[in-house]
């Protein structure tokens, strides 16, 4: 069967409906659970084997020996593509994702942050 | 040789009605296009050599890259490739959220492919619509896999995430309201007269053509030629599903829009079927590191077509080689016949509906013998014997009296 017009009523319906799109930032979706955002690492569960630099697609996570048996990392989050292999790789559940998303900086040194002991995810 | 009517155009690679830099060359008369070629290349990335570059479970981030749309289609067919050279026995449940995953991937394609389809007739109305309702899709993707695209599901030797319970009801909720949305469509397509008239004898691609040309995934079967990887050489879990292939005997645009919208509600129930059947027990098997010598070839059907990937190892951590043929490239030679004495108007919708991926496709080419004449590379010594021929013949200019001449007078 031939009906011209089909979609018509569905526009009017439409009309009258609130926009299927949000006013973000005012309004936000929210991520769902198991969102791959950005990474944390805890430092007192290292153990510095390098698996997460060594399985990292992109070099973007660098560990760093401070003191005996305590490690700092690196994250370019620039170069991170956020897949999460160096989580999968770890052994000792030291990263882990976080559903933060919004890591846009203007400037570029900005986007290379450090987990140590005192700092917690910041630009050094 | 050309008419003196006829008018070559360049399109691109830069072109503000291109989303991706590639070249068409098109020779008009008046409206209509005699000639069609397309040349790509443009938008080659090089990630087959870099794959040598990286170890396999780094291979599978970038080769996943290769495409924004059918990611976890490469990044299936890499895997399936390694899991075959290195003899790993990928778990049951692993090969069925691959297929959930991929079939969810294949509507959101198809959706996004619809809602382009429309905007290249100028019906954005479907394009704002359907793009809403693969919104459904995409949340669902997101909600398995952590991400919109590039889902990140596969390793090697399995998955990477497991599906809950809780997840499997979500998703079976989406597709709910998918499959009514999708109804709808169907309705639209083959009822509205508009798409019907505008579809209907454009780009046209006899089954004799699209076999020839090696057509593949929805182009080939709007063409009516059941050619389908799912069934033909079954991998995941597609061996247990059942399907159908959908086919359609008018080889035009509106075959093509037809078999998508009505591979849908396939792959719907497909989904539902998943979600039952799906076997309990492990996601992923342990893969070695180093990968032993061997190499394999594995089919994949994207949303787009078959995917091929061929992998190469040396045994040792990295691939020695890996090849990559995207479904678009099967299809792009098809473009040209598509386009044959159509009219420029039809070029956008044409291209389109074969839902071409040029970057996935982008290769470097080299191209010999350019032109239409045969070239053939000519001596210096051949050169010189052949102008003085061709003064003696066309000018009447001959030295050799001359030269007997002289050659009296000094003794040559
Ligand atoms: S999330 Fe991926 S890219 Fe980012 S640091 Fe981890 S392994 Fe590297
Ligand atoms: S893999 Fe884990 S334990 Fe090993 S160095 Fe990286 S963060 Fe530390």
């Amino acid at each position: 069967m031939i009906r011209p017009g089909r979609m018509f009523k569905q526009l009017v319906s439409s009309f009258f409906k609130k926009p299927a799109t949000l006013n973000y930032p005012a309004e936000r979706s929210g991520m769902p659970e198991g969102f791959r955002g950005k990474l944390k690492f805890t430092p007192d569960k290292c153990i510095g084997c390098l698996m997460c630099m060594r399985d990292c697609p992109t070099g973007a996570i660098k560990i760093k020996k401070i003191a005996e048996k305590q490690f700092e990392c690196e994250i370019d989050l620039g170069k991170c593509i956020y897949c999460a292999q160096c989580v999968d790789s770890c052994p000792k559940k030291a990263l882990e994702i976080t559903q933060e998303f919004e890591l846009a900086k203007l400037d570029r040194k900005k986007l290379t942050v450090v987990f140590n002991a005192e700092n917690k995810g910041e630009a050094r | 040789m050309h008419n003196s009517q006829d008018v070559q155009v360049p399109f691109g690679p830069q072109h503000p009605a291109l989303k991706e830099p590639e070249s068409f060359l098109v020779t008009l008369r008046g409206e209509k296009i005699t000639a069609s070629s397309v040349k790509i290349g443009y938008n080659h990335r090089g990630i087959e050599k870099a794959c040598e570059e990286r170890t396999y479970i780094q291979d599978l981030y970038l080769i996943e890259r290769i495409c924004g749309i059918c990611s976890h289609s490469h990044a299936t067919a890499f895997s399936q490739a390694v899991e075959e050279i290195a003899g790993l026995e990928v778990p049951k449940r692993a090969l069925y959220i691959r297929s959930l995953i991929g079939e969810l991937e294949r509507v959101h394609s198809h959706l996004l492919w619809l809602g382009v389809a429309g905007h290249e007739i100028g019906f954005d109305t479907l394009l704002m619509y359907t793009w809403r309702d693969r919104e459904v899709v995409m949340d669902i993707l997101s909600l398995l896999t952590g991400n919109r695209v590039n889902y990140g599901m596969n390793t090697i030797g399995g998955v990477r995430r497991d599906i809950t319970p809780a997840q499997a009801k979500e998703v079976l909720k989406a597709v709910d309201t998918l499959e009514e949305r999708t109804k709808y469509y169907i309705k639209i397509a083959t009822q509205e007269t508009t798409i019907i008239d505008r579809l209907s004898g454009v780009g046209v691609l006899s089954k004799k053509d699209a076999i020839s040309l090696g057509a593949v995934g929805p182009t080939a079967r709007a063409s009516g030629v059941a050619r389908d990887v799912r069934k033909d050489d079954p991998y995941a879990a597609y061996g247990e599903l059942d399907f159908k292939v959908i086919t359609t005997n008018t080889c035009d645009v509106y075959g093509r829009t037809v078999v998508r919208v009505l591979e849908l509600m396939e792959s719907y129930k497909m989904i539902r079927q998943i979600l039952k059947d799906i076997p309990e027990g492990a996601i992923t098997v342990r893969a070695p590191r180093k990968i032993p010598a061997g190499e394999a070839a594995s089919r994949y059907e994207a949303p787009r077509g078959e995917d091929f990937h061929y992998v190469r190892s040396n045994g040792t951590e990295k691939p020695d080689r890996v090849k990559v043929r995207a479904p678009t490239l099967a299809n792009v030679q098809a473009v040209s016949k598509m386009l044959e004495d159509r009219y420029l108007a039809d070029m956008p919708i044409v291209i389109a509906a074969i839902d071409p991926c040029f970057s996935c496709t982008d290769r470097s080419i080299v191209i010999k013998n350019s032109g239409t004449r045969n070239s053939k590379t000519v001596p210096w010594e051949v050169l010189h014997v052949q102008s003085i021929e061709w003064y003696k013949e066309h000018k009447g200019i001959d030295f050799s009296a001359l030269n007997k001449k002289y050659a009296k007078h000094f003794k040559i």
